[in-house]
């Protein structure tokens, strides 16, 4: 029995919120536990803003969901479950998190592809800084991925222009991105998106902003003039091309730039925004990265918390390990 | 699942879960051994898209390079100084059981002997890698007849000598080949010292100042012309005063060339160096400090009478000294001790807390584990 229900929003009759719409879509399929027939209630075409009380909190729903995401897929040698893969401080909970369900045996990432969002350009592989090292010391060398299967882009190659198409191809050739996991910068950016960047744009090479310089230096011994100036880049038509796309924002230092991205209308000067028309987006922050939002906001989806936490319970132990 | 064979299809090992000695601090990562080399993972990872074929649980255990012994005089009964039937089967022996406290390669050393014993000797025992046999030789360190009359320790005063040949032909004389021989000890005030230094350091052989009277002049002088190690500091040399410091002085001297260091043994056994003088060193000059056990015949034998060279040794307790003297003569600590003792003031050890080894790999082979 399949039933659908459309109830629109008491929030989004508010004309200062027109970013915050929400449909939610029921449909009721045979299944045999409770937790599962909830996960698969799920809400479609939706932006959710799970909002955790700090950092860690925040880090283990992000890896919960991630695993759950994968576990569901049942991913298998002809059936890989293709994530996109982000790097910076935000993450480092959530990779120590799935590393930690990895360890337990709950997940495995033998059937899963990986995608990198960025990398320098000119910067030696084997540099700690470089976006290769950090996947491969905070998670690649943790679990069982496949060397073949964990995708990042070359920023020494001669041509950057085809070492992007090739990485857009590598994509389209894996079925495309079931979930691309991501950050925010202090400007709104995402990957190397700078502002101004176009909202449709494609694996390209982007010179760094001033911003995200001073951003970075911290991991270059403060020293701004041993940052890369240059990167290679998913572009954002790319991450919206992504079946769902999840968002990690924490901090006070982001809070602005969430602001922006969800209150604010679709600009390019603030790059996240523009998921707000992505189909299926989420939003994992902690308190301090909503600061800048309106209590309105915040108590609403706070509200719905009880709901989104059955997106993360344990699901069923399966006989067959994925 | 091996690598894609681009750089080699040798099999892989990872040993998990245990602690090393990364940046001067012991961290939790996984090392990766193929053919005897040490790898870095991530470039086996993103350049051959490779991963282990064995895996070694450690357990938690450190893993530490293999420890090198530069001055062992022999040890379970086996007087490298002393002919015998089977010279190299003695080294061999030696070498096997050295294993159990970590040791993956070694100088085996000869004490003050006669001319002929060296002529007989060295031929027998080649420079030669470690593995399932044994710990690696790495030469002979010839530690006299060179050296000084007054600080001889417990060598045969008989059989001391100087240059007065001139210098390198008394080598030729004494010794005969150079070839398997990796550390030379002599004394620098010697007469006709310096031509020999220069000789030794050239053919690649390490020069170790030690059983001398320099003053800090005459060792820096030795060191300009290549010496490069102090044989078991405080020992066997004048002590340390603040007017002329002697051959202890070389550790903070000025005088030595740029970019060289000057290495000192110490035996850190309790018994040869009070542990505040052990530290007075290390703190004085951290990066030069070499444990070694200058262990002798008697280390692994129970207490008794043994020979040592051309004399006869009594041990008592941990102690060994020339028989009805108070001399010390050698050690009979091992090297795990003094690392041990030391704590507490690929060739790889696998150790815990407590330092205690309990498996040894020699390029990443298992040579030896310590019975449960």
């Amino acid at each position: 029995m399949r039933g659908h229900m459309i109830r629109p929003d008491p929030v989004c009759s508010d004309k200062k919120l027109p970013a915050l719409s929400t449909f939610c879509v029921f449909s009721f399929q045979e299944s045999n536990t409770s937790s599962v027939q909830a996960v698969r209630c799920v809400l479609k075409l939706t932006m959710k803003l799970i909002i955790l009380n700090d950092y860690d909190q925040a880090s283990e729903w992000a890896a919960k969901y991630i695993r759950n995401k994968i576990l569901l897929f049942r991913p298998g040698p002809s059936r890989y479950f293709t994530l996109g893969l982000p790097t910076g401080s935000t993450p480092l909970g959530c990779y120590k998190k799935l590393i930690e369900y990895y360890k337990n045996g709950e997940i495995s990432f033998q059937y899963v592809k990986t995608f990198n969002m960025d990398e320098y350009v000119g910067l030696p592989r084997d540099h700690p800084e470089s976006y290769h090292s950090f996947m491969w010391n905070n998670f690649f060398k943790h679990i069982d991925i496949k060397a073949e299967n964990a995708h990042i882009l070359d920023g020494n190659v001669a041509d950057l222009q085809a070492e992007c198409e090739a990485f857009e191809e590598k994509i389209t050739a894996a079925g495309g991105i079931e979930l691309f996991v991501g950050g925010i910068g202090p400007d709104g950016h995402i990957a190397f998106n700078e502002p101004g960047s176009s909202l449709v744009s494609r694996t390209r090479v982007k010179t760094l902003a001033k911003d995200t310089i001073m951003a970075n230096a911290r991991f270059f011994d403060g020293d701004l003039s041993k940052v890369p100036t240059m990167a290679l880049t998913v572009g954002v038509g790319t991450v919206m091309d992504a079946k769902e796309v999840m968002i990690l924002i924490t901090g006070a230092h982001k809070a602005f730039a969430l602001y922006k991205a969800i209150e604010e209308g679709v600009n390019h000067m603030w790059t996240v925004s523009a998921f707000q028309q992505h189909r299926q987006t989420v939003f994992v922050c902690d308190e301090d990265a909503t600061l800048e939002l309106r209590v309105k906001t915040v108590k609403y989806f706070k509200g719905m918390m009880h709901v989104h936490n059955k997106l993360v319970e344990s699901l069923p132990q399966e006989p067959k390990k994925n | 699942m091996p690598s894609n064979g681009s750089v080699s299809d040798a099999p892989i090992t990872q040993f998990i879960n245990c602690r090393i000695l990364r940046d001067h601090k012991l961290q939790r990562e996984d090392l990766w051994v193929r053919e005897g080399r040490i790898l870095d993972p991530e470039k086996l990872f993103f350049d051959e898209l490779g991963y282990a074929d064995e895996r070694v649980d450690c357990e938690g255990s450190i893993i530490a390079p293999g420890f090198i012994d530069v001055q062992i005089n022999g040890g379970y009964g086996i007087d490298f100084s002393r002919v015998s039937e089977d010279v190299s089967g003695g080294v061999s022996f030696v070498a096997k059981k050295i294993l159990e406290h970590g040791v993956t390669s070694f100088c085996p050393t000869l004490v003050t002997s006669p001319a002929a014993i060296y002529h007989k000797v060295l031929p027998q025992v080649k420079v030669h890698n470690g593995g399932q046999h044994g710990a690696g030789v790495l030469g002979f360190h010839l530690e006299g007849p060179f050296i000084s009359a007054e600080k001889k320790g417990a060598h045969p005063e008989q059989y001391l000598r100087t240059f007065r040949s001139g210098g390198v032909q008394d080598l030729t004389e004494v010794y005969g080949s150079l070839d398997n021989v990796a550390v030379v000890t002599l004394a620098p005030e010697l007469a006709n010292s310096q031509s020999v230094v220069r000789e030794l350091s050239q053919r690649g052989i390490t020069v170790s100042l030690g059983h001398s009277v320099a003053n800090l002049s005459q060792a820096e002088e030795a060191v300009q012309h290549g010496a490069s190690f102090i044989t078991h500091l405080f020992n066997a040399m004048l002590p340390f005063h603040h007017r002329d410091p002697g051959i202890v002085g070389l550790l903070t001297s000025d005088q030595v060339p740029a970019g060289r260091t000057v290495y000192y043994g110490m035996i850190a056994d309790g018994i040869h160096t009070n542990p505040a003088a052990l530290r007075i060193a290390h703190r004085a000059h951290p990066s030069g400090l070499v444990l070694v056990t200058d262990a002798i015949t008697a280390m692994g034998l129970p207490p008794g009478h043994h020979t040592l060279g051309q004399q006869v040794i009594e041990i008592q307790g941990l102690h060994a000294y020339v028989a009805g003297t108070k001399t010390l003569s050698g050690s009979i600590a091992t090297m795990d001790m003094c690392v041990r003792h030391f704590k507490q003031a690929s060739d790889l050890v696998l150790l815990d807390d407590a330092i205690n080894v309990k498996a040894t790999f020699i390029s990443g082979e298992e040579v030896w584990r310590k019975e449960p």
